[in-house]
């Protein structure tokens, strides 16, 4: 496969010739995911992806395109259409220029299994799911993704890679709680859906009876996921060339900006990451340090933004992001030792959010965003978990909730978690115990 | 379509899409970016029993359409092997038809050339009066489809939308601004270039960036707990969009999307007696309003565009459906709201064009019969629970309202509240004359992913008693 796409690169790259400057990305493979609602399969989906990205720079004009045509008129028409454009477009200043040849880290994030299944195989961890809920409604997905990805630029940058993706996400449903469960994997045989099912069914019985609880600041231990959307936040919008070039970005390097318990950074390397090993610019990946011991120690960077701020891109560009700028979509936030149970014990009175919803940033500069608790949420008094508590909105700084003095604990559960930073990441986490988070309503109001 | 029936399904339709995509942004007086995507492919869908199988692929030969069709049944028949009940799908009249929506200047017809000097020349202005940060940028889809169903449906449409939006931030000490137009989202329709024209983005750029600067020494939004809130047209779209619109997909009623975009909480035993809001509050589901960004000739099940009455006199009377959720709903017919993202997305539910009816009343008669309030205008933040009752929605500026004039500019605008509870507090609604077609050219919804473009007529509105200022 890979020798087809890097082929089809050259295809283009001799079409658009030695007149630009040009980088084409060419993607094939299979993105599958069955979906599952009132304990039945609803939708089942697969699609044959194949995409050809072209963008190239005609003394400093530039234009980009896509298709998804490989026969020859098509690839001709996209070089053309690429190439007119380019020619009617201004000068860009912040042009920054194409990656250099070099090689990219050998990450291997592949599972043949997984980017073979079938149907059959994601339909049996769905009704796993399903059996496990023990007649509690459920609703979720089983997905599987493989995908083969080639880069080649008129600087002599040649790259490929591969990557799949397996992931099961579900709730159980008692009718007035639910509870969710989930796995992921760069391998399918990895997601069992008899044990995510159990962990959701359980859930969703413990938040069962819940009772509404007083608005105000509480101690929360927050489960990998809620990590992870906090994560996003400070990813898009702070960890980003692009936000601090703007001056939107809280992030000032060399600041102890965090609690010392929190070492992040961005690393395709990790064992437990998914990806390939290098970016949509064709700059390799590399572990790019973003917190040490809680000092902002670094940024992501893609060409454009490196160019501006005078540094070197950390192989963080994103195809498409546009004016968004550069993304880290692998990162992995340093465990802890303590167990989930060593968390709760912790607390002295305050609660445990199983997951975030619909959060949305005030400011980007402050890192305000509000959002609502889901699929669970428990009063903690004096080390133990005494009742489940009504869903509850929040108003909270997220840069606040890690500050200097606010993680009171780190959990050794390091999981990860699919979907991050709105869909196009997934970052490697534990469970996180932090000294107050600004609950500012109840759901119901 | 054929070789899906071939291989057991008992319905099956195929849908081929060719769309084109054109963008391009400007970033400080400098066009950073422009982009233009194609996709060509098929996508089709084969039912078995109580499960859906969808099959994509951009290959458009004999061979790979039929093995597309064979591939959607395979699918069906696993999903099958997790049953629920048999699907069912609402009659609907078989046609063969075009469609195609009007267009006075085709999009893509207009030189790059002019459409960068557009975005230059807007986004140097707003840098030089006082914006840290001016963007601007706009969109053009023109998108081709043949629909084909076992039932006989042979039905193309062609679908043309555009349109632009620009904003400008201004940095504080430890805070940003901002400041967009005509909208955050800008402002989309099914019309062509004339619909950017009538924008005038250039004749409103200064004026939003001195906004955006002056917003970071404009006082705090007060916190109150209830107060007359004044909300102008542009972030009453999202408010219906968000708290209507949703509420009353099908799909998330009847629990199809409970695990990830959420549910409901209507209850379909209800429909026709539950009181959503006040008797000025009148939502309709019209596809076929000319030019608003929801239009279409018929949806992707081939269903004719037709308006829907969804809250009438205050009273919920109507949902947004699709043939399969409409029959389980016990409903005679679709609502004609099922549209995919793409060839390679499987048609859904999806608000068509959700919007209120204008009342009586103006935005001047609600500054002037209000002694104590806030007006606030442009969304700038969005959160609301999976069952769409909590919301809590931020604007970029607000005003404060005293003795029925509109007095000093406040910024951070937040207001929170409860879906029925604050529509039953509407008191007040613009006229027809205010009445604007806003378009939301980014819903998202499903697994996987799909970008909805939706449409919102709204009228700005005064509700009493809202709990306003809520901070971090």
């Amino acid at each position: 496969m890979s020798d087809q796409l890097i082929a089809a690169c050259e295809r283009v790259l001799a079409l658009v010739g030695t007149d630009a400057e040009a980088e084409v990305t060419v993607s094939s493979g299979t993105e599958t995911l069955t979906r599952f609602a009132t304990s039945f399969i609803h939708q089942n989906v697969a699609d044959a992806a194949r995409r050809i990205h072209l963008r190239v720079a005609l003394d400093g004009r530039v234009a980009e395109a896509s298709g998804n045509q490989t026969d020859d008129d098509a690839l001709s028409r996209l070089v053309r259409s690429t190439m007119d454009a380019a020619a009617l477009q201004p000068v860009d200043p912040g042009w920054p220029g194409l990656a250099p040849a070099a090689p990219a880290p050998a990450v291997e994030h592949w599972d043949d299994a997984t980017a073979t299944a079938e149907p059959a195989e994601r339909a049996v961890r769905v009704g796993d799911f399903v059996a496990a809920a023990d007649g509690l409604e459920t609703a979720g997905f089983c997905s599987t993704d493989g995908t083969a990805v080639a880069f080649a630029n008129s600087a002599g940058q040649r790259l490929t890679g591969r990557s799949t993706t397996a992931l099961l996400d579900g709730i159980a449903r008692t009718g007035t709680a639910d509870g969710s469960g989930r796995a992921a994997s760069a391998r399918i045989a990895d997601l069992d859906g008899s044990v995510v099912g159990a962990e959701a069914t359980r859930r969703a019985r413990d938040a069962t009876g819940a009772g509404d609880l007083e608005p105000g600041r509480y101690e929360v231990v927050l489960g990998p996921s809620c990590v992870v959307n906090i994560l996003s936040f400070l990813a898009i919008y702070g960890f980003n060339g692009r936000a601090v070039d703007e001056g939107r970005s809280f992030a000032r390097l060399g600041k102890a900006q965090f609690d010392a318990g929190v070492t992040l950074a961005d690393d395709v390397s990790h064992p437990m990451a998914v990806g390939v090993g290098f970016d949509a610019e064709g700059t390799p990946k590399r572990r790019v340090e973003l917190v040490r011991a809680g000092v902002t120690s670094g940024l992501v960077h893609d060409r454009r933004t490196a160019k501006a701020l005078g540094a070197e891109s950390t192989g963080n560009a994103i195809s498409g992001a546009g004016p968004w700028g550069a993304l880290p979509v692998n990162l992995v936030l340093e465990a802890g030792s303590s167990s989930s149970d060593d968390l709760v014990a912790g607390v002295e009175r305050g609660l445990m959010v199983t997951d975030f919803w619909y959060t949305r940033i005030l400011d980007p500069r402050t890192q305000v965003v509000t959002g609502l608790t889901r699929n669970g949420v428990w009063l903690i008094e004096n080390g133990r978990v005494r009742r489940p508590v009504t869903n509850l909105r929040f108003t909270q700084s997220f840069v606040d909730a890690l500050a200097p003095g606010a993680l009171l604990g780190v959990g050794s559960d390091l999981t990860l978690v699919g979907g991050a930073a709105f869909g196009t990441s997934a970052y490697v986490v534990p469970s996180l115990h932090l000294a107050a988070w600004n609950f500012t309503g109840g759901a119901r109001g | 379509m054929e070789a899906a029936l071939a291989a057991g399904a008992r319905y099956a339709d195929a849908r081929v899409m060719d769309r084109r995509h054109e963008a391009m942004n400007a970033r400080n007086g400098e066009v950073e970016g422009l982009t233009q995507d194609g996709s060509v492919g098929l996508g089709v869908r084969a039912l078995i029993g109580s499960g859906w199988g969808f099959f994509s692929t951009p290959d458009l030969t004999r061979e790979a359409a039929q093995a597309a069709g064979a591939q959607a049944a395979a699918i069906a028949r696993a999903s099958a092997s997790v049953p629920g009940k048999d699907l069912e799908l609402t009659p609907v009249e078989v046609r063969k038809d075009s469609w195609q929506n009007a267009v006075q200047e085709d999009p893509l017809g207009v030189p790059l050339s002019e459409k960068g000097d557009l975005l230059v020349g807007v986004t140097r202005t707003m840098s030089e009066h006082g914006a840290d940060v001016a963007l601007a940028g706009y969109d053009i889809w023109d998108t081709t489809k043949w629909l084909v169903s076992s039932e006989g449906h042979r039905i193309d449409q062609r679908i043309r939308e555009c349109g632009a939006q620009m904003n400008a931030t201004a940095n504080g000490e430890n805070e940003t601004q901002r400041r967009s137009y005509p909208g955050i989202r800008g402002q989309y329709g099914t019309r062509g270039w004339e619909l950017v024209r009538e924008l005038d983005l250039p004749g409103n750029a200064a004026r939003i960036a001195e906004e955006a600067r002056e917003l970071l020494t404009a006082p705090e939004c007060p916190s109150r707990e209830a107060t007359d809130l004044i909300i102008g047209s542009e972030q009453m779209a999202l408010q219906i969009h968000e708290s209507v619109g949703h509420a009353v997909e099908l799909d998330r009623i009847l629990g199809w999307e409970a695990a990830f975009a959420g549910t409901s909480w209507l209850d379909l035993a209800q429909i026709g007696d539950l009181r959503f809001g006040s008797e000025l509050m009148n939502i309709t589901a019209d596809a076929t309003l000319p030019g608003a960004l929801g239009s279409f000739g018929y949806d992707d099940e081939g269903t004719p565009a037709h308006p829907v009455d969804i809250v009438k006199g205050g009273v919920w009377v109507g949902v947004l459906s699709g043939r399969d959720s409409a029959a389980l709903a016990g409903l005679s017919e679709s609502g004609g709201a099922v549209r995919g993202d793409g060839y390679n997305r499987l048609p859904m539910v999806r608000m068509t064009n959700v919007g209120l009816l204008p009342g009586g009343s103006s935005l001047e008669d609600m500054i002037a019969a209000t002694d104590d309030g806030i007006l606030m205008d442009t969304n700038r933040s969005w959160s609301i629970d999976d069952k769409r009752l909590n919301f809590q929605f931020g604007c970029e500026i607000g005003r404060e309202i005293k003795d029925g004039k509109c007095g000093r500019m406040i910024k951070n605008p937040t207001y929170t509240g409860i879906g029925p509870r604050f529509w039953g507090s509407l008191d007040m609604i613009g006229n027809e004359s205010e009445w604007t077609f806003w378009g939301t050219p980014n819903c998202g919804k499903g697994q996987p992913g799909q970008i909805g473009h939706t449409g919102h007529p709204s009228v700005p509105c005064r509700f009493r008693g809202v709990r306003v200022g809520v901070r971090g």
